[in-house]
């Protein structure tokens, strides 16, 4: 158990060193000095070239990736260019609404999620079930901008209950949440019903039932945490597409988080800043799917044994 | 129904033809087994080709044409004469529509095919040389994959710039991934096999065995990758048109006129909700008739 952790600890700052390799190739083979760009068209030459060497960017390509990593490393992540603030102060406001609103989005998919696939499992092929079943594929197939910008326009537009945009207040994050977790929801949905139905056809349920466990207790404590191991396996692939989903709920809802930051760099040109939220992006995504692997083991006891 | 996407690829992983399990089995056959099989997907599959006729004959289904200003006309509500009303520039939405279904589904099956093509030939490469070859392809795998999609989408837009050949380029990259994986593990699969052993004995060359051998056994499952890569396709533009860095005007995919249309989503919904309709019917259609074919083409669930 341990060495595999270990094992996949190495992959992740592999695969992580890959990422910041990959985003500094890309950004730096865009056509054009960036500085000309930040300076607009009325800058004189001596003032451009001056600005380049003071970042660096007259070195060779290689040097500057080092001594980007190394800076990265200390926890520097250089200057905006369009905004002129440091890019780890820029992100740290960012990151804690990003992390709030993909918080609140996977629990209202998992609450959601959880009940009603328990529901439709239990409920098998009545009309119940057929009609939920069907809403969760519409949730699915359901784009987040479509989702965001029809709650929008019913529930704050129309309805006037909850406010279209900002987080000034808790309210401003139900939207969001809601627009954001609703594809995962239909998922997790399809995904416990299934599984569920699968485990409630096993010996050890029978034996359970056998034993004098009540439907409820059968449901909850033999078949549920069974059917569990597949959907927490998809929620390390949901965590992804709910950062995917972050950049636009957080640009219909001018939310101030990671994706509206990235969006807003990427209209100002703005390097550094990109680097670092793609970065810190794809670094929670690694993250996740690690904590989801030690998750898992404490779940099931086979991998914890290591068999 | 697995509508998980990875539970879907690692199932499609085992697909096979009917060929290697002793009868031929043509196209043709295999789409009337899936009418009698599975209404939805047929469903899906005459919607899908209906909504292409709709494209392609655009200019003929609708009186008006696509870029005609009508400026005492803007943003009226749908009515017999503008069935799904008109836009800030009294253009007719239902006519955008479907021109717009002409990109919408180019950008669904240009990239879907060109990831289709880099993926399986890495995935074979990796599979079938191993070594040195197998570790450099899977690690970029990795990487790609370990990327959030769009973000990924937005890196690669931002430094080739807009405009739909980079739209095709950048979705291409970010999909090829997954198609590799799956096929590394099926050529892995099918190299075990005694026939590509046989080819080797009698001193086939490792290219051609790729070729011959390798490539078309994976087709059943490169066709059910292929429908499901075109709404992924589909859907990561259309959020990438929806921030504005993806198709640029006057091109309009549906995910531009969301773009556009979201600034008058008070006084004119339906700027928004009718491209949203479209692609979430193409993008349901084409998920079903991928599920469809992934039943059709499993040996073990015609077992059962």
């Amino acid at each position: 158990m341990k060495r595999s952790l270990a094992h996949r600890l190495i992959q992740a700052l592999v695969v992580l060193t890959g990422v910041v390799l990959i985003t500094f190739v890309m950004l730096r083979i865009v056509p054009g000095n960036p500085i000309e760009t930040m300076m607009g068209e009325h800058a004189d030459g001596a003032t451009i070239q001056r600005m380049t060497a003071e970042m660096g960017l007259d070195q060779p390509l290689i040097n500057q990736f080092f001594r980007y990593i190394s800076s990265v490393v200390r926890g520097d992540f250089g200057t905006s260019y369009s905004l002129g603030r440091p890019v780890s102060e820029l992100m740290g406001n960012a990151f804690a609404n990003t992390l709030t609103l993909a918080l609140l989005a996977a629990l209202f998919a998992w609450i959601v999620g959880l009940g009603c696939g328990i529901f439709s499992a239990v409920n098998k092929n009545r009309l119940s079930d057929r009609l939920l079943m069907g809403t969760s594929l519409l949730g699915i197939s359901l784009p987040v901008f479509m989702a965001a910008m029809f709650l929008q326009y019913v529930f704050a537009y129309r309805l006037h209950w909850l406010p279209v945009s900002g987080t000034d207040s808790w309210k401003g994050f139900i939207l969001p949440a809601i627009a954001l977790g609703w594809n995962n929801a239909g998922q997790v949905a399809q995904m416990t019903r299934t599984t569920l139905l699968e485990t409630l056809q096993e010996d050890y349920i029978d034996t359970a039932r056998a034993k004098g466990q009540g439907t409820m207790g059968v449901l909850v404590f033999h078949a549920l945490r069974n059917a569990m191991l597949p959907v927490m396996t998809m929620m390390t692939i949901q965590l992804s597409g709910l950062l995917s989903g972050a950049v636009i709920t957080e640009t219909v809802f001018s939310i101030n988080g990671v994706g509206r930051l990235m969006v807003q760099a990427i209209s100002g040109r703005d390097i550094p800043l990109l680097q670092a939220t793609s970065l810190l992006a794809t670094g929670m995504v690694i993250l996740g799917s690690l904590l989801a692997d030690c998750l898992y083991a404490v779940l099931d006891p086979r991998i914890r044994r290591g068999d | 129904m697995p509508w998980n996407r990875r539970k879907r690829i690692e199932r499609a992983s085992d697909l096979r033809l009917e060929s290697q399990i002793g009868e031929e089995e043509r196209f043709g056959d295999l789409m009337r087994r899936m009418a009698r099989e599975n209404r939805t997907a047929m469903a899906s599959f005459v919607i899908i080709v209906l909504m292409a006729l709709a494209a392609i004959l655009a200019p003929l289904l609708t009186p008006y044409a696509e870029t005609d200003m009508d400026l005492l006309n803007r943003l009226a509500p749908p009515s017999a004469a503008h069935l799904l009303g008109t836009d800030e520039g009294g253009r007719d939405v239902l006519t955008r529509l479907l021109f717009g279904a002409r990109v919408s589904l180019l950008i669904g099956v240009v990239p879907a095919l060109l990831s289709l093509i880099l993926g399986a030939l890495m995935g074979v490469i990796a599979g079938y040389r191993g070594g040195m070859a197998d570790a450099i392809i899977m690690r970029v795998a990795d990487i790609t994959l370990a990327f959030p999609s769009m973000l990924l989408a937005m890196v690669i837009m931002y430094s080739l710039g807009g405009g739909i050949v980079n739209v095709f380029l950048t979705l291409t990259l970010v999909n090829w991934a997954n198609v590799a994986r799956v096929v590394r593990s099926e050529t892995l699969r099918i190299r075990s096999g005694a026939f590509v052993e046989a080819a080797r004995v009698i001193g086939v060359s490792r290219d051609r065995i790729m070729r011959r051998h390798i490539l078309p056994n994976c087709l059943p499952t490169l066709l059910v990758l292929f429908t499901l890569n075109i709404p992924t396709s589909i859907l990561t533009e259309s959020s990438l048109s929806f921030l504005g860095l993806g198709i640029q005007p006057p091109n309009a995919s549906w995910g531009l006129m969301i773009n556009t249309g979201r600034q008058y989503l008070y006084n004119a919904p339906w700027l928004c909700f009718a491209p949203g309709a479209a692609i979430m019917l193409i993008v349901l259609a084409f998920n079903f008739l991928g599920n469809g074919l992934l039943d059709v083409l499993d040996p073990r669930q015609k077992k059962q």
